[in-house]
């Protein structure tokens, strides 16, 4: 447990707060405990019941206490999640972190304003006690909790092959040396490896006052690889990583060599590298990962909660053009496998395609519960929260740019003087003033229409609508990145996704020398 | 859970893991109280409250390493937890640097009072709660009519943790903290909707700010960015604000940890008795301040806090060393992290500062960018304002400054006389010569 570190985060991400903030790798759960793991719970809605020790009449009873105060709807957010994580430094897997995190959330709202509580220990008493805290947002007459609750069924987007629970450490240590190895192999400059690995499996049961009662479990993996080398005196550090929702078939050969020799490739390139030098210029956006611009230019600015409150630059744009015709921007949960993608969000409503931008227009937002009811319009799936210890909030999912009518090579052809961005660490915005922050890791000059210097550890820094405007070609070679985002809003991390194909814009500040 | 329920289920952990299997264990218990409370256009936007608990655990199993946390305190639990997790340690390679830390190490004699628990955290009236963060809300709105948002809360927490090592330590840990915080966004003829915040923050009740003086705060920041642009590109004189500091100042400490230098992950190897900055800075690393947001007399591992001088007129004096990371090295432990840092002061505020620069740009904030340790580069983004002869003239947005730590640090020329108070960095304001600024 870290006390002072939850505080910070959310005196930092909070409330610089308006700002979300992006990064990568991550590995905020992580673990080795297993008491659960083996623990096999009967199928089905029951199986979900008997894992939180609780019964419907005793969650209508919950609901009861939670309304009574005046609440118009409540929910309840069971969880329970068994992290697991190995780590490998100095060519051997020598250390391991676990984490269980089991509990209830309880959520009770009355119009927009939110009551919040959830408790650690799932008892009737403690449940009772944490609804009683939460119903105290609202004032007025009791309301009435729902007479039964149904199971509602959901799609399946994560199809796992191998699942977690239950696997022995010792399968999957010889993924991490088997990397370690390569990494060595690869390039004798190599100085160190650095390796760590997740998985990580939850078990959630939303019970809404509504009447409705969604289940669903979850699966996250990943693996990291940071890779130091040094030439003639000097250092260079630089990694790569693959995550998604899979189980152990994601580290099969192919992505254990390619894990391993994206990490070398990206770190000896440094050795190349220089920092461009700075000022407004042309940028071209490797496909992938350049994604980021997305999230950060106008994934932000979309989430509803930062329009009904007005405090984003996007909050009166719904319906005009924003970008070119040829531009179109969709945020969507049902990616298979994808690190974003969820079967329901943490609301207990369908994920799905919602697109942000359409044809250069702007579409719509980002919504949770508060703010769908707010504008009226039907949930899209965006509610998500950290865990049972938060309420949710409108939350990208995979957030990505289709193809558009433009050739890659045309697309570098057509620069004089300008910077090719390709792989990236972190970024930032500010909600309402729209600008917005990516930081290049690698990259490239582009001089003459062609592919010249590396260049390294640059940040660009741009306003969200105005990029938007300023993106002038589209490629049609889509990439979906693989990378371990993780973003932060109001002191809560979310997983997501990226992709973008290649993408010019014509005019932004990148840093320099 | 009270002390002594707590302190117990700590030592049970920790010979619960001996007795199936490990070598030594340190164990962890942690519960706590948080409360948080939005309030926005006059009424309660988000009211939270809730009860935390948690166990984390240290396995040492036969030259093997892991740590383990879990919420789910149930005894019977608890014991397959703690079985599964030493039988899977015992799976992992060797390592023969990972043990407790040498008794040695451990702090000696009675607990200094730092003050950093209120005994009154449990008697706050809930009406206080709402009605301090509606007060800064109230405050921030009343200062213009060009706020379109003004968000304000109040939040508090007590966490009480025990700690018990198999090797014969035990420890207690009592604190409590509230806070006060505003953000404004505003609307701007000039186009887009300025932000900011403010936020101030005590370990005792009584010791908080009035509420008005963090939303005319939150309120006066984010009216003086009105008009923002970017400027021409260029090497400026850099003003860094004392609450801005730490972005540029985590440069030089991430790369200060034993854990960086044994990995040769830190461009600061090597460079211990040498200048790794101007001579103005004097860094203390002082974990024994009463009431600091930093102070502990033990650290994370149970070593004792030491109060020590990691720069010395711009020398640097020592890394942060911890147990496992200083037997790779073969150092003596100090810590692996930072408690408090406190700096020689100069002699006058950041107004003072401002008025003293011919042209220049104050940084008042840092959004994004990001650096690397192994080499010392970084590129962030910027906001803040031109400064012309002794006063900020326009408000600055959309800007980088990009460059190296080795050469930012030595072109340190003058450090205020304000440290921020409310953080455990009490970082004063700083004035760089010759920063690289990128925008037009």
């Amino acid at each position: 447990m870290k006390p002072r570190i939850d505080r910070r985060s959310f005196l930092q991400a909070g409330l610089t707060g308006l700002a979300g903030t992006l990064v990568v790798p991550a590995f905020l759960k992580s673990g080795s405990g297993n008491a659960w793991a083996s623990a096999a719970a009967p199928a089905g809605m029951a199986g979900f019941l008997e894992r939180f020790q609780v019964t419907e009449a005793m969650i209508r009873e919950v609901m009861a206490e939670a309304l009574s105060r005046g609440g118009d709807y409540c929910d309840l957010y069971f969880q329970h999640t068994i992290g697991h994580s190995i780590g490998l430094e100095d060519k051997e897997v020598n250390r391991a972190y676990g984490d269980v995190a089991y509990g209830v959330g309880i959520r009770v709202l009355k119009g927009d304003q939110t009551g919040y509580s959830f408790t650690e220990a799932i008892t009737p008493q403690a449940m009772k006690l944490a609804a009683r805290t939460a119903a105290a947002v609202a004032e007025g007459p009791a309301g009435h909790a729902p007479v039964s609750l149904e199971a509602i069924p959901h799609p399946e987007y994560a199809a796992v092959e191998i699942p977690w629970e239950g696997m022995a450490i010792g399968r999957k240590m010889p993924v991490l040396q088997e990397i370690n190895d390569r990494v060595f192999g690869l390039d004798p400059s190599v100085i160190k490896c650095r390796i760590r690995f997740i998985d990580e499996t939850s078990h959630v049961l939303i019970a809404t006052s509504e009447g409705r009662m969604v289940t669903d479990s979850r699966v996250m993996t990943g693996v990291n690889v940071s890779c130091t080398a040094e030439k003639n005196g000097r250092r260079e550090e630089n990694g790569y990583g693959v995550f998604g929702r899979s189980g152990f078939e994601l580290f099969g050969p192919e992505n254990r060599e390619r894990i391993a020799s994206e990490a070398v490739r990206r770190t000896l390139v440094l050795f190349e590298a220089e920092k461009p030098s700075g000022g407004e210029m042309e940028v071209v956006l490797a496909p992938g990962s350049s994604g980021i611009l997305l999230h950060e230019a106008i994934g932000h600015g979309m989430e509803a909660d930062f329009n009904r409150k007005g405090i984003s630059i996007f909050a009166d744009l719904i319906g005009k053009p924003v970008a070119e015709p040829f531009v179109s921007i969709v945020d969507d949960g049902t990616v298979p496998n994808a690190r974003g993608s969820l079967n329901v969000d943490d609301e207990g409503n369908d994920t799905q395609r919602t697109f942000l931008v359409e044809n250069g227009v702007l579409k719509s937002y980002m919504h949770d519960r508060i703010s769908a009811r707010h504008y009226g319009v039907p949930p899209t799936g965006n509610g998500r929260r950290e865990s049972f210890r938060s309420a949710p909030l409108p939350r990208m999912r995979c957030t990505v740019m289709p193809n558009g009518p433009h050739d890659r090579e045309e697309i570098i052809r057509s620069v004089k003087k300008g910077l090719y961005a390709e792989s990236f660490t972190n970024g930032e915005v500010a909600i309402g003033a729209g600008d917005f922050t990516f930081y290049v890791k690698s990259g490239c000059l582009i001089e003459d229409g062609r592919l010249t210097r590396p260049v390294k550890d640059v940040n660009i820094i741009g306003n969200g609508p105005r990029v938007l405007a300023d993106i002038v070609m589209v490629g049609n070679d889509f990439k979906m990145d693989e990378g371990g985002w993780t973003c932060g809003k109001n002191g809560q991390s979310a997983p997501v996704s990226l992709g973008l194909p290649t993408v010019k814009v014509s005019k932004i500040t990148v840093g320099g020398v | 859970m009270n002390r002594k329920e707590r302190s117990e289920l700590a030592e049970w952990a920790a010979v619960h893991a001996l007795k199936c299997g490990a070598d030594q264990s340190d164990a962890v218990v942690s519960t706590g109280r948080e409360t948080e409370i939005e309030v926005r256009g006059g009424k309660t936007d988000k009211l939270a409250e809730a009860t935390r608990q948690n166990l984390s655990l240290t396995l040492y199993v036969r030259g093997r390493y892991s740590s383990q946390s879990t919420n789910d305190l149930r005894k019977r639990e608890l014991q397959a937890f703690i079985r599964d997790a030493v039988a899977s340690t015992s799976l992992l390679s060797p390592d023969p640097n990972r043990m407790l830390p040498d008794p040695k190490f451990y702090p000696k004699g009675a607990p200094p009072d730092l003050q950093i628990r209120d005994p009154k955290f449990e008697a706050v009236d809930p009406a206080a709660r709402i009605r301090l963060a509606a007060g800064a809300e109230a405050a921030a709105m009343g200062q213009s009519g060009r706020i379109i948002s003004a968000t304000a809360s109040y939040s508090d927490s007590c966490w009480e943790t025990s700690r018990c090592h198999s090797t014969g330590f035990s420890g207690e840990r009592e604190q409590t903290d509230f806070w006060i915080s505003a953000e404004v966004t505003l609307e701007d003829p000039a186009g887009g909707r300025p932000e900011d915040w403010a936020s101030a923050g005590s370990r005792f009740f009584s010791e908080l700010p009035s509420p008005e003086s963090v939303g005319i705060e939150a309120a006066r920041r984010a009216l003086a960015k009105l008009g923002q642009r970017k400027i021409d590109s260029g090497k400026y004189v850099m003003l860094v604000e004392n609450r801005a500091v730490r972005r540029v100042l985590s440069v030089l400490t991430q790369a200060m940890t034993a854990q960086s230098v044994n990995q040769k992950s830190s461009f600061l190897d090597g460079m211990i008795g040498k200048p790794v900055a101007s001579g103005l800075l004097t860094m203390t690393d002082d974990p024994l301040i009463p009431k600091g947001f930093g102070s502990r007399w033990f650290d994370g591992e149970g070593l004792a806090a030491v109060k020590r001088t990691v720069i010395e007129a711009g020398v640097l004096q020592g890394y942060y060393i911890d147990t496992y990371y200083g037997r790779k090295m073969g150092w003596d432990p100090n810590s692996g992290s930072v408690s408090n840092l406190v700096f020689k002061p100069g002699e006058r505020t950041l107004e003072g500062m401002i008025r003293s620069v011919q042209r220049g740009i104050l940084v008042n904030g840092f959004i994004g960018g990001n650096s690397n340790p192994t080499t010392g580069d970084f590129s962030f983004g910027i906001m803040g304002g031109l400064i012309e002869n002794g006063a900020v003239t326009q408000a600055v947005n959309e800007m980088n400054i990009t460059g190296n730590a080795k050469t930012l640090w030595m072109n340190l020329s003058e450090i205020g006389s304000d440290p921020y108070p409310y953080s455990g960095w009490r970082t004063p304001s700083m004035r760089f010569e010759d920063v690289q600024f990128s925008g037009l």
